[in-house]
């Protein structure tokens, strides 16, 4: 929090508590412990773990297709922290004030964590980091399209934090129920740090749009820019979503993309109130009926384009994450031809210790 | 290169600083304030690309320490000063030749080498620095010491860590660190210019930073160029052409709004 000029809960939607509930269901379920073991049937076990809301853990059978969906939606979770840290990255030294730039350096580096933590959680399904790396530089991987929008002012540091990391920890909260353990765990802790970025965002287009006529047109200009971006970060609807009927019955996935996209608007509209900046949607009203906002959808085939490579950015950011790999691989070379050359000394120090 | 040599070498820090000013506490607290603002500026532009995702990581900490330490630094400055000035103030709206950092601070990152290269050389500086600091008796000086030597510490291991992997790692690794080395040894005479009013005389931390590199280089299989070139000038306003493109980038969106919060 930095500052008090809105109420602490006010940006976070009571998600942070879910992300606190779902860590005590974790603490409690490892406590009652797995009933059984595999036996005969590793595949009715696995049903079973499922059905009791108890996790699975890296030494168990799964069904290939579960590792398979869970490796490619962890990586592309890892290469989105990692290609994200670019549109943010890229106002780190043009900050407006010391504290600002320290704030937003501190969060990439959050974001540099998170993908080290998730591609760990990839690692216990069987596949190295540097493969999950060859296949998002081979354009083999996707991650979030979100990250090809390119940030033109410093307000996109707020409408990021605000909208992008409000979508993201919308998305990502059930994920802390997720029915695959490493990957749950890491949700939980991502999803704390991730409230607080998007509170710093939120907190960014606050004093924005309360300060000069400038700084308020230059937040607004960045609402419209990534208000449909964000709605489209939760995927296509529902009728066109390939992968969601089977990650729901394992509870890899607990929520459809529009039911997600719903509480993520719903979550926006006061929020914008307070900030005083209009969401750019002039069909937005309340809807009694269904107790929720109607709003104007995405444009998906502007997403497909964006996922498809003719994003604004596409080319850029891989561009960007190629050249730091392939500028560092004499470095990652001398480390371990050092690493190897220090083993050997060692290794020769203790030979002789042996012949003495 | 030797016109700059020619006029910004030792013997022209007496004529750029005529008349003597009197050497005050601003200005000591300002240096110090500088070096570390222009080093997170320029460690800050590795983020998102380092030659590891650990190493960005490494990198951006390294920056925020800088940072964190520049903004203390730079707030008692303004008080010291008295004119109202605050970090901000002091950072954005002070032109070049305000800047009161070391040359070394301000070099471009180059490759990783030359980046190490400078880190070790800056760090092996600011430990004793910072550590005599943190017994002066300049009260504020001590306590921003105290925090930033244990800093200081980790910095200047993480880039002695680098230097004996890269110096004593492969053929292309060892002359990328060689060159480095030769490149900015030079620019490390500018510290430890004497000082003897300032709350710690730089000059006394000469042999401590002497052994420690050393020590490292020593390891890392490489030597100390011997050159007589010994370029100056930070501490009095005289800079590179680098740090005007440096501080451009830092102060274009403060200054475009000026009076601005943000």
């Amino acid at each position: 929090m930095y500052g008090n000029d809105f109420p602490a809960d006010d940006t976070s939607g009571g998600l942070l508590g879910e992300v606190e509930a779902a860590e005590t269901a974790l603490r409690e379920a490892a406590e009652r412990g797995r009933h059984g073991a595999a036996g005969a049937d590793p595949a009715a076990y696995f049903a079973e773990v499922i059905a009791a809301d108890q996790k699975v853990e890296p030494r168990d059978w799964m069904p290939e297709a579960y590792r398979a969906t869970l490796i490619r939606q962890i990586a592309q979770h890892a290469h989105s922290e990692i290609i994200g840290m670019q549109p943010e990255g890229n106002w780190i030294t043009r900050a407006p004030s010391l504290k600002r730039k320290a704030i937003l350096l501190a969060k990439v580096q959050d974001e540099a964590g998170h993908g080290l933590y998730l591609y760990a959680a990839a690692e216990t399904l069987g596949i190295s980091r540097d493969e999950l790396v060859d296949l998002l530089l081979a354009g083999r991987q996707k991650y979030s399209s979100i990250f090809n929008y390119p940030t033109l002012t410093w307000a996109d540091m707020g409408t990021i934090g605000w909208l992008v990391d409000g979508a993201a920890i919308v998305n990502q909260v059930p994920l802390c129920r997720c029915s695959y353990g490493p990957y749950a765990r890491a949700m939980i802790r991502i999803c704390k740090e991730e409230s607080f970025h998007q509170r710093q965002g939120y907190e960014i287009l606050y004093t924005l749009a309360h300060g000069t006529p400038a700084q308020r047109e230059m937040a607004q200009d960045s609402v419209n820019r990534w208000w449909y971006p964000s709605l489209a970060m939760f995927g296509p609807p529902d009728t066109d979503s390939t992968h969601s009927a089977q990650s729901m019955a394992w509870k890899i996935k607990r929520f459809s993309n529009d039911e997600l996209r719903q509480r993520f608007v719903d979550m926006c509209v006061g929020q914008a109130e307070v900030l005083g900046l209009t969401l750019p949607d002039p069909a937005l009203r309340w809807n009694d009926e269904r107790g929720a906002y109607d709003f104007t959808q995405p444009d998906y085939a502007e997403l497909i384009r964006v996922i498809k490579g003719a994003g604004p950015c596409n080319r850029q950011r891989m561009e960007h994450r190629r050249q730091a790999h392939r500028e560092g691989a004499w470095v990652r070379a001398a480390a371990a031809a050092y690493a190897a050359k220090q083993a050997h000394k060692k290794e020769q120090a203790s030979q002789k210790e042996k012949v003495a | 290169m030797t016109a700059h040599a020619e006029m910004t070498g030792p013997g022209a820090v007496q004529t750029a600083a005529a008349p003597m000013a009197v050497p005050n506490r601003f200005d000591f607290v300002l240096g110090l304030a500088d070096d570390a603002l222009v080093a997170a500026q320029r460690l800050a532009q590795w983020c998102t690309r380092g030659p590891e995702m650990e190493e960005d990581i490494a990198l951006s900490n390294i920056a925020l320490d800088q940072l964190g330490a520049a903004r203390l630094l730079l707030t008692y400055a303004g008080e010291v000063e008295g004119a109202g000035r605050d970090e901000d103030a002091l950072a954005y709206l002070r032109d070049d030749r305000e800047f009161r950092n070391c040359l070394l601070a301000e070099l471009p990152n180059g490759d990783f080498a030359l980046t190490m290269a400078k880190l070790l050389f800056l760090a092996a500086y600011q430990v004793p620095l910072y550590t005599a600091l943190a017994d002066c008796g300049d009260e504020r000086l001590a306590a921003i010491g105290a925090k930033a030597r244990k800093e200081s510490a980790y910095h200047l291991d993480h880039a002695s860590v680098w230097v004996r992997r890269l110096g004593d790692g492969t053929d292309e690794s060892h002359r990328r660190m060689q060159a480095a080395v030769d490149e900015v040894w030079p620019y490390t005479h500018e510290l430890f210019t004497p000082d003897p009013t300032a709350p710690v005389d730089p000059a006394t931390l000469r042999a401590d930073f002497d052994s420690v590199v050393a020590g490292v280089l020593a390891e890392a299989t490489l030597t100390a160029p011997e050159t007589s070139w010994m370029p100056a000038g930070g501490r009095n306003g005289v800079h590179t052409e680098h740090l005007s493109y440096l501080l451009a980038e830092l102060q274009v969106l403060h200054r475009a709004h000026p009076g601005a919060s943000w």
